[in-house]
């Protein structure tokens, strides 16, 4: 398999949205009306996104999970003055993040199929998005990274602030707000870092595996309380993405606010950055601090386990109640990558893609009964299986993926996490790993109490009594992600043979160091 | 051949599921049938051809499928274990559970919803299936998780009923509950053990030997000790307590009743409750090392016993009292697995399958032929219009009363027995879980008769029926009275079944006391543990050397045949009360506590369900979310935007005045790093 195949992966629905813009303009000129054209700028993007994932799964071919280096590598010189290289390929921590990228945009496409107005613009800032998270998964070179970053801002700003809900300019302003000031912090490091390494190597570059090496090797050696600095830095960047409690309030706003197509990627793909940020900055760079933060992340970790599947619980809107059942299932994985066993951030890189997969397809589902009424509120609800049975047997399903069913994707990762962490050697994480299980528990206690409020009993309120059945589309939105739980849930080696070595390379990293500082 | 035994009910449930709709009852009821047929038949050949032939010892069947999950040190397989108990067990969920299938086809006639209702019941063949058979404690989760899923959509199968949901809800989030310390339970054992498997296994390159027997080298934890056995093995019992509905976790089951009753006979009576024994028992080397655990689940399995007793018979609803009495039976086989006798326990779980699921079938029988009638106050005098139902459900009364040759009176005169004969508990406390088994057993035959008499016997005391039920008597039967029917041979023929299985199950498991063999312990013996006498512990033994102590009682025969003689006087006493009271007055008014279940649904609302819902949402999210934590990071963001306004000067809104000032930012930081 060609390596050029990552950037075309990663560009193409660029490439998507080029086409789009010049197909509306070459023909409004021809004098089409845009209710003619409309329904193509939905094809195309559904085509493009369509034909992305396909690309995706050809790194599948040329992947070797023996390997824990980048693979499928492009490498050439981007801006000689500064050492920025055009630097991309794949590993095991970031292999299946790029697929679930791919996986769930064409999701994200079929959901926004109703909006009618400025139709166009909306596909074309889901496929920049794309290119944007695409390319922060694929990127070893800092500064093409923080490109690629800052990118993902500006068209998901755009889905929440045109296309959300009544109260979209607050919460599109407080999430690219909150999200710029961490980013900043990370800027800052990134130079500090970038211009360390140089002082220490005298090589100028912006090379991720490179520092990382060096940092491991000790060429790099960075003053203990300076590494505090930078691993905060990094780290509230990436907290706040997540998001770590208490750094999640913007995410309930946004998600409310943002139309299904976004939440589904808000959720699926963009909190994931956060927490592959952190595996792939904070804890091979700066291991030591890593170690020693642990117990207080890890606290943060299993507060918002509790908390948010405490406050989910309450919630009268159900897209709230995803939102902070994220919250709590963020915290999985953060406890996970911080436990710092090989078991422990396999599943916290299982639970990564688990929760995409499951969290998104609760958002499609909450988003098709919106679609209906124009209403999420669980009150307005009651006996939805009595006339959409299908919906209700796919939003059964994909509840029970995301409470952690065995033998569906969800248990695989949260037990692994749990696991791991009950025999990491960082102080306290077998009681983290015991109160983190207390949020198992409750993550029944929220979806079987919303699902027995909004499908099952008697139908109470008429306008529910003439709710239609699920369209072809909407179908076929569902349809992908209730499968993936499935295969997820009952074959998990097909996806944690790739990811083992890198992961546990990191793992390998961050233990050694910190038994090296023990001594 | 094993996976055969799982894979049928799960093609079963899944055409049932798919196709189920299209093609109609008739199909549904072959292909559900079918499947739990050939489930049967694959047990009965791979158990008598393949396992009893193999000598005594080596009585093990693997079958490696794939490997599920490997991460570094831990793997766990999707592979079965067919051995003695394994074995037992399969039998008797495979024939009872195709009997209750057949059954099943009669009982939910012409129901709207009858494919998936046979594709949930087929389904949770296999969970229960791959929860016996999985080789190690994560595959038997995976039934034991799978068999609640199955029980929740079956519980909550007529939709449209609130009560059918919220019970199902409620037993799904109390399993969990349970399911918690089980998950922490196989975390421990393997931090400990490097293995959660219960056979040896090849990781890495090196074999691991089994959880079970590496537990088996571990020295026994006297009564008080908190050593990591008596950790694991109180976790792994709480997930017990869950799944078999042991006090303080017992509450969903009793309204789980709201599923159809064929559901309740096959779940909730003879198979999926009795998992926590299974686990028990299939746990038995981890339990034997701590006594303190052994002890907790005695005490807790025979308060439960009684408990639950008291209140099954207050009950009203005909499945109500078979509920409570399916609560307390569990707790009867905790006993005997906390005493150290887990065979007897097993053997019980056997018995109990068979005549509790022919009560329940029986009882819903009744229910058919009643209109949806469950109130017993509302029934009298029915024996003469259902023959068949009541001569079958009065081999159960009396097989559960204990009455001897039937099989009950084996297996709970085994247990009374092991109770008493035990030494691997404190002095006293034997004695007094034996007052208390042997009053839950004068009670037991006192509720049961109260039903029956209830039901079958004295004046009709119908009801006239009124529409609020299935809605499918229309409107005509408004005001219309009742004329029981009995149900169609579909539904009687496995009722008789039963029947001969509940007078001549139990004996294979006669005592050598009565000149039987007792061979379902010997057969279980190889699997078993043994429980180590109290006097080990103070020295810190190992088990095995007290296997000759126990032995010694063991051949005590005259005080076991008093004993028996106990058991004899218990059940007839119990049968006399219970016809003397409930005969001449049926509807004597129940104690009111009883009646109310203790109040504990009540206890848990106030104590646990609403604190929780009230703090967090009038705390949690309306204060600590909402004003402190947004609260103070809008407040920093008006700080910033007050700051700005006074600073919009320096936003001229020229590209390169920013330009500028970034770069006098970078600077600033270049100047900083170089000297610092």
């Amino acid at each position: 398999m060609s390596s050029s195949i990552v950037t075309i992966t990663t560009f193409f629905p660029t490439l998507g949205a080029i086409v789009i813009m010049l197909y509306s303009i070459i023909q409004l000129r021809r004098g089409k009306s845009r209710e003619e054209i409309r329904p193509h700028y939905r094809w195309i993007a559904f085509i493009v996104s369509m034909i992305t994932f396909v690309l995706s799964l050809g790194f599948l071919l040329g992947f070797d999970g023996n390997k824990t280096e980048p693979q499928l590598v492009t490498k050439v010189m981007w801006i000689q003055e500064l050492g920025v290289q055009y630097y991309i390929g794949v590993d095991g921590i970031s292999l299946w993040l790029v697929l679930l990228t791919t996986f769930l945009v064409p999701g994200a496409v079929m959901a926004s199929w109703t909006f009618a107005k400025r139709v166009h613009e909306l596909m074309i800032f889901i496929l920049i998005l794309e290119t944007g998270m695409i390319g922060v998964f694929v990127s070893f070179d800092l500064f093409l990274f923080y490109l690629f970053w800052e990118i993902v801002l500006i068209p998901m700003y755009f889905l929440i602030g045109i296309y959300g809900g009544e109260n979209r300019i607050y919460a599109a302003v407080k999430f690219v707000v909150y999200t710029v000031v961490g980013s900043l912090l990370m800027l800052v490091a990134i130079i500090a870092l970038y211009y360390l390494n140089t002082q220490a190597t005298g090589v100028t570059t912006f090379d991720m595996v490179e520092i990382t090496n060096n940092i491991t090797a000790g060429k790099l050696v960075i003053a203990s309380n300076f590494q505090w600095w930078m691993w905060l830095a990094f780290a509230l960047a990436f907290f706040i993405k997540v998001p770590l409690w208490p750094f999640h309030t913007w995410l309930p706003d946004a998600h409310t606010e943002a139309p299904t197509g976004a939440s589904v990627i808000l959720a699926g793909v963009l909190l994931k950055m956060g927490t592959y940020g952190l595996m792939r900055f904070n804890l091979p760079m700066f291991p030591e601090v890593s170690y020693q933060a642990a117990p207080w992340v890890m606290l943060l970790a299993v507060i918002g386990i509790v908390y948010g599947a405490l406050v989910a619980m309450v919630q009268p809107d159900m897209k709230k109640l995803v939102a902070y059942s994220s919250v709590s299932h963020m915290g999985f994985i953060v406890l996970g990558i911080f436990a710092f066993t090989d078991k422990s951030m396999q599943g916290a890189l299982y639970q990564m893609l688990n929760h995409g997969i499951s969290t998104g397809a609760l958002f499609l589902c909450v988003g098709i009964l919106y679609d209906r009424r124009h209403t999420r509120e669980i009150e307005e609800f009651g006996g939805v299986a009595q006339r959409m049975p299908r919906y209700s047997t796919m939003f059964l399903i994909t509840a029970m993926s995301s409470l952690g069913l065995p033998l569906l994707n969800g248990f695989v990762g949260e037990f692994l996490i749990l696991l791991g962490t009950f025999s990491s050697t960082v102080p306290y994480a077998k009681v983290y790993a015991v109160v983190g299980g207390i949020g198992v528990v409750l993550s029944a206690v929220y979806l079987l109490w919303m699902l027995q409020r909004v499908l099952f009993g008697q139908i109470t309120k008429h306008e529910n009594e003439e709710l239609d059945h699920l369209s072809i589309r909407e179908r076929f939105s569902l349809m992908p992600p209730v499968a993936m739980a499935v295969i997820m849930g009952v074959t998990p080696m097909l996806f944690l043979k790739a990811s083992y070595n890198s992961v546990s390379n990191v793992s390998a990293i961050v233990e050694s160091q910190a038994s090296r500082a023990a001594k | 051949m094993l996976k055969w035994i799982t894979f049928a009910p799960l093609i079963g449930a899944l055409l049932c599921g798919f196709l189920g709709k299209k093609l109609g009852e008739k199909f549904v009821s072959f292909v559900a049938c079918g499947s739990v047929g050939i489930s049967m038949v694959l047990t009965f050949i791979a158990f008598f051809t393949k396992l009893l032939p193999l000598p005594e010892n080596k009585r093990q069947i693997t079958e490696h499928f794939f490997t599920w999950i490997e991460v570094g040190t831990f793997r766990a397989d999707f592979a079965y274990l067919l051995d003695p108990l394994s074995g037992l067990y399969l039998l008797f969920i495979t024939g009872v559970g195709l009997l209750i299938h057949i059954y099943a086809t009669g009982y939910m006639h012409g129901d709207e919803g009858f494919y998936r209702f046979f594709a949930y019941l087929n389904l949770f063949m296999f969970m229960m299936l791959t929860l016996v058979l999985g080789d190690n404690l994560l595959l038997l989760f995976v039934g034991w998780e799978g068999v609640g899923l199955c029980s929740y959509l079956l519980i909550g199968y007529y939709i449209e009923r609130k009560e059918a949901g919220d019970a199902a809800k409620k037993a799904f989030i109390v399993n969990r509950i349970g399911d918690f310390g089980y998950s922490i339970g196989v975390m421990v054992a393997f931090t400990t053990f490097t293995s959660i498997s219960f056979v040896d296994k090849e990781i890495g390159g090196k074999v691991i030997p089994s959880l079970l027997s590496q537990a088996g080298g571990q020295a026994v934890e006297g009564v008080g000790m908190f050593g990591v056995m008596t950790v694991i093995a109180l976790l792994l019992f709480v997930g017990a307590c869950g799944k078999s509905a042991q006090v303080p976790l017992f509450v969903w089951l009793p309204d789980a009743m709201a599923g159809p009753t064929p559901v309740s006979a096959l779940i909730h009576a003879a198979t999926m409750v009795t998992a926590g024994v299974y686990l028990t028992a299939r746990c038995s080397a981890i339990f034997t090392k701590s006594q303190t655990a052994m002890l907790m689940v005695a005490v807790i399995g025979a308060f439960t016993a009684m408990f639950a007793a008291t209140i099954g018979i207050a009950q009203n609803d005909i499945k109500k009292v078979l509920a409570y009495s399916t609560v307390s039976q569990l707790g009867y086989m905790f006993l005997a697995c906390g005493v150290g006798a887990f065979s007897a326990g097993i053997f019980h779980v056997m018995t109990h399958a068979f005549f509790k699921a022919l009560l329940f079938l029986g009882a819903g029988s009744v229910i058919h032929g009643m209109h949806e009638e469950q109130d017993i106050r509302h029934m009298g005098g029915l024996k003469k219009y259902m023959p068949w139902t009541f001569g079958t459900m009065l081999v159960g009364w009396l097989a559960i009363s204990g009455v001897p040759l039937l099989s009950g009176f084996f297996s709970k005169d085994e247990i009374l027995w092991q109770i008493w004969a035990s030494n691997s508990l404190p002095p006293g406390l034997g004695k007094t879980l034996w007052v208390l088994a042997a009053a839950t057993a004068l009670l037991t035959a006192v509720y049961m008769t109260r039903l029956m008499v209830l039901t079958f016997w004295g004046k009709e005391r119908f009801k006239v029926a009124h529409g609020d039920g299935h809605g499918h008597h229309g409107d005509k039967a408004d005001h219309h009275a009742i004329h029981p029917h009995e149900s169609p041979a579909v539904m009687w023929v496995p009722l008789v079944v039963l029947a001969i299985l509940s007078v001549v199950g139990g004996y294979v498991g006669v005592s050598a006391a009565w000149g039987g063999h007792n061979q379902i312990e010997h057969f279980l013996a190889p699997v078993l543990a043994k429980a180590a006498p109290l006097t080990d512990a103070a020295h810190g033994a190992v088990g095995a050397a007290s296997a000759a102590a126990s032995e010694a009682v063991h051949h005590d025969f005259t005080t076991e045949r008093i004993f028996t003689g106990i058991s004899v006087v218990i059940a007839f006493l119990g049968i006399f009360l219970g016809w003397q009271m409930f005969t001449a007055k049926p509807l004597r008014k129940m104690p009111r506590l009883l009646e109310n279940k203790y109040y504990v649904d009540e206890f848990y609302d106030a104590a646990i369900v609403t604190p929780i819902q009230g703090v967090s949402k009038n705390f949690l999210w309306r204060i600590l979310d909402v004003k402190i934590i947004d609260g103070a990071i809008n407040g920093i963001a008006r700080l910033f935007g007050e700051t700005g306004s006074a600073m919009r000067f320096l936003q001229t809104g020229f590209a390169r005045s920013y330009a500028a000032i970034m770069l006098v930012g970078a600077i600033i930081l270049i100047l900083y790093f170089t000297f610092r």
